[in-house]
């Protein structure tokens, strides 16, 4: 196969003249102990082929049974996409052939969905909410994972043989699919990035699946197609298959937009085709076109019986709920008075929850941001770790935040305060005594560095007397260098006004 | 008459990955389409106040608990694999089958 640069307008091109619309299947491998149909591990990792059992290796005579707990996080997650729960739902035969399921077929649900009818309201950076419609949730299992040989770069084309692993085929998966995404114009990758990350966020905080996208948790296949401006006739679609990041996401249906557009100015139909997405060039390929093999003879699986719901156990699941991720941060946000763009920093740098904690040890909400977005965000930064995982706990930070307000230590003397700690010093009030930290407090060797700072700046000094109370900030500096940090700068700066008669 | 053809068995057994001849070809589709007409007197007695089922008796919600079971080892895994490397199914590469 040869690869074939494909022809795209820009981005703004395509927009001026076509409206994309989006449809996402994304689907979710959960986290039960066991697989959907067998009491075969769930696990990532192990050793090929230890993870299965008979049934799910599709020896003859075997028979799945369905994993109870895995009908519950199907009926979570549909309760938190705001879906309707069936009241009767069936598993249904998937026939297809491919190394993947030794079964020659996956199970699946086919017309009675357990989940139908939600959506999820997507805020973009901006603040703008977007409604996505769910058209349905369903149960399946997972394949197995190929590993394809021979070829030189490990991809199937020019593949001689290939390796499989079952470790993962029967794995609790649920598939979520969207209904068709219109009027999402220009914003339609960040809402697709969004949309996915919203969906991973549920997910995780459902406490359903681990959820992350680099083992696979988490896959996308994303749907573009484009209609002129003006139409309402939807186009021709394409399916952009396991599109594995957030990034990605966005990239993939910002490439599929300028590509249809492309295809579409040269008067040439866009193919109903699955396309491969490829990161290192950032495009796609044709995979294959829809054919006879997407005759799936989808059939009522005979082995397993139906699962029926009732309002009692819905509501019972209903009740375990945690509070939906964007709720419980508007909720925060309110609690906490932060602006908006604070708020958005705060969730950016993933310390929200951190805050969280560190208000309820007993700061204000001001001054747990002062900290994680400050001093704890830049160490994190420098050793590339994520802020959490510096070990700075909320009773630290109450500590460190207590010697200062009680002028024991200032800002900039709570850093080597920390760093103490963190080294194993002992508590900040240890290390504080230990590092002979404490701010100079004796107003005499103060009034000292002030008289030297005063003299080495007289024409700031003039300045001040002169009335430009704001030069203050330069004595200031001068008198905490000489103390090394040491000092109370909000003292010494009363002193300084105090010993040039310049009121405050 | 018979509601299955001889294209409907050609398309079944291209899905299925069944080599089969025209002679076979042209066999099963009157064997199949004697078995169809003969299922289609079950529509006959069932009305529409019968439900269509996939399973004899009306159970619903066998569940299974979490729990780990037995595993088959790497070595039974493979015991009837036709091939294998690597404690893995070895297999002809198949294009872009899924």
């Amino acid at each position: 196969m040869t690869a074939v640069t494909d022809e795209v307008l820009t981005f703004d091109e395509a927009l001026a003249k076509y409206d994309p619309v989006l449809g996402f299947e994304v689907h979710v491998e959960l986290n039960t102990k066991t697989k959907m149909f067998s009491s075969a591990p769930n696990a990532f990792g192990d050793v090929p082929n230890t993870n299965v059992t008979p049934v799910d290796l599709g020896l003859p005579g075997v028979l799945p049974v369905v994993n109870g707990v895995a009908v519950e996080s199907a009926i979570k997650i549909g309760l938190a996409l705001n879906c309707r729960i069936a009241e009767k739902c069936y598993f249904a035969r998937k026939n297809y052939f491919y190394p993947d399921t030794p079964k020659n077929f996956q199970t699946s649900q086919f017309e009675d969905p357990i989940a139908y009818d939600g959506h999820i309201d997507i805020e973009l950076a901006d603040g703008t909410v977007f409604r996505v419609e769910i058209e349905r949730a369903h149960m399946e299992e997972d394949a197995g994972k190929l590993t394809h040989m021979g070829g030189s770069t490990g991809r199937i084309q020019g593949a001689e043989f290939s390796l499989v692993d079952y470790n993962r085929a029967g794995v609790p998966l649920i598939e979520i699919v969207t209904k068709p995404i219109v009027g999402a114009g220009a914003r339609a990758p960040e809402l697709a990035k969004a949309y996915v990350a919203a969906i991973r966020e549920i997910v995780k905080n459902l406490g359903v699946s681990d959820a992350r996208m680099e083992r696979g948790n988490v896959r996308c296949d994303a749907n573009v197609s484009l209609k002129p401006k003006g139409q309402e006739k939807f186009g021709t679609r394409t399916e952009t298959k396991n599109v594995n990041s957030l990034r990605a996401v966005e990239h993939a249906v910002t490439y599929e937009i300028q590509r249809h557009a492309a295809v579409l100015d040269s008067g040439t139909p866009i193919l109903q085709e699955t396309r491969h997405w490829h990161e290192d060039t950032r495009s796609t390929t044709s995979g294959r076109p829809k054919s006879d093999a997407d005759d799936y003879r989808y059939f009522p699986e005979p082995d397993l019986v139906p699962v029926v719901t009732n309002e009692a156990w819905i509501e019972k699941l209903r009740a375990e709920l945690p509070e939906p991720p964007a709720e419980r941060r508007k909720r925060l946000q309110a609690d906490w008075g932060y602006s908006d763009a604070e708020f958005r920093d705060v969730v950016n740098a993933g310390v929200m929850s951190s805050i969280e904690d560190t208000i309820a040890a007993g700061v204000s909400a001001p001054v747990a941001r002062k900290w994680w977005m400050g001093e704890i965000s830049r160490r994190a930064k420098l050793a590339d770790v994520e802020p959490a995982e510096l070990g700075v706990t909320p009773e630290l930070i109450v500590e460190l935040n207590a010697l200062i307000e009680s002028g024991k230590i200032n800002d900039k003397l709570s850093r080597d305060v920390l760093d103490g700690v963190l080294a194993g010093e002992g508590t900040p009030a240890e290390v504080v005594e230990k590092r002979g930290l404490a701010v100079v407090s004796d107003d005499g060797p103060l009034l000292e560095a002030i008289d030297g700072a005063l003299a080495a700046q007289p024409d700031v000094a003039d300045k001040i007397r002169g009335g430009k109370v704001q030069a203050v900030g330069a004595i200031v500096g001068g008198v905490m260098k000489a103390t090394r940090g040491q000092a109370d700068a909000g003292r010494v700066r009363e002193l300084i006004l105090q010993r040039l008669g310049v009121e405050g | 008459m018979a509601e299955i053809n001889r294209d409907d068995v050609a398309h079944l057994a291209r899905l299925a990955h069944i080599d089969m001849t025209d002679a076979e070809l042209d066999r099963m589709a009157g064997e199949l389409a004697v078995i169809v007409d003969s299922i289609k007197s079950v529509s006959e007695v069932a009305g529409d106040d019968v439900p269509a089922t996939s399973h004899p008796i009306p159970l619903s919600n066998v569940f299974r608990d979490d729990v780990v079971g037995e595993t088959l080892s790497n070595e039974e895994a493979l015991l009837g694999a036709p091939d294998n490397a690597d404690g893995r199914f070895k297999v002809p590469a198949i294009l872009d089958g899924e």
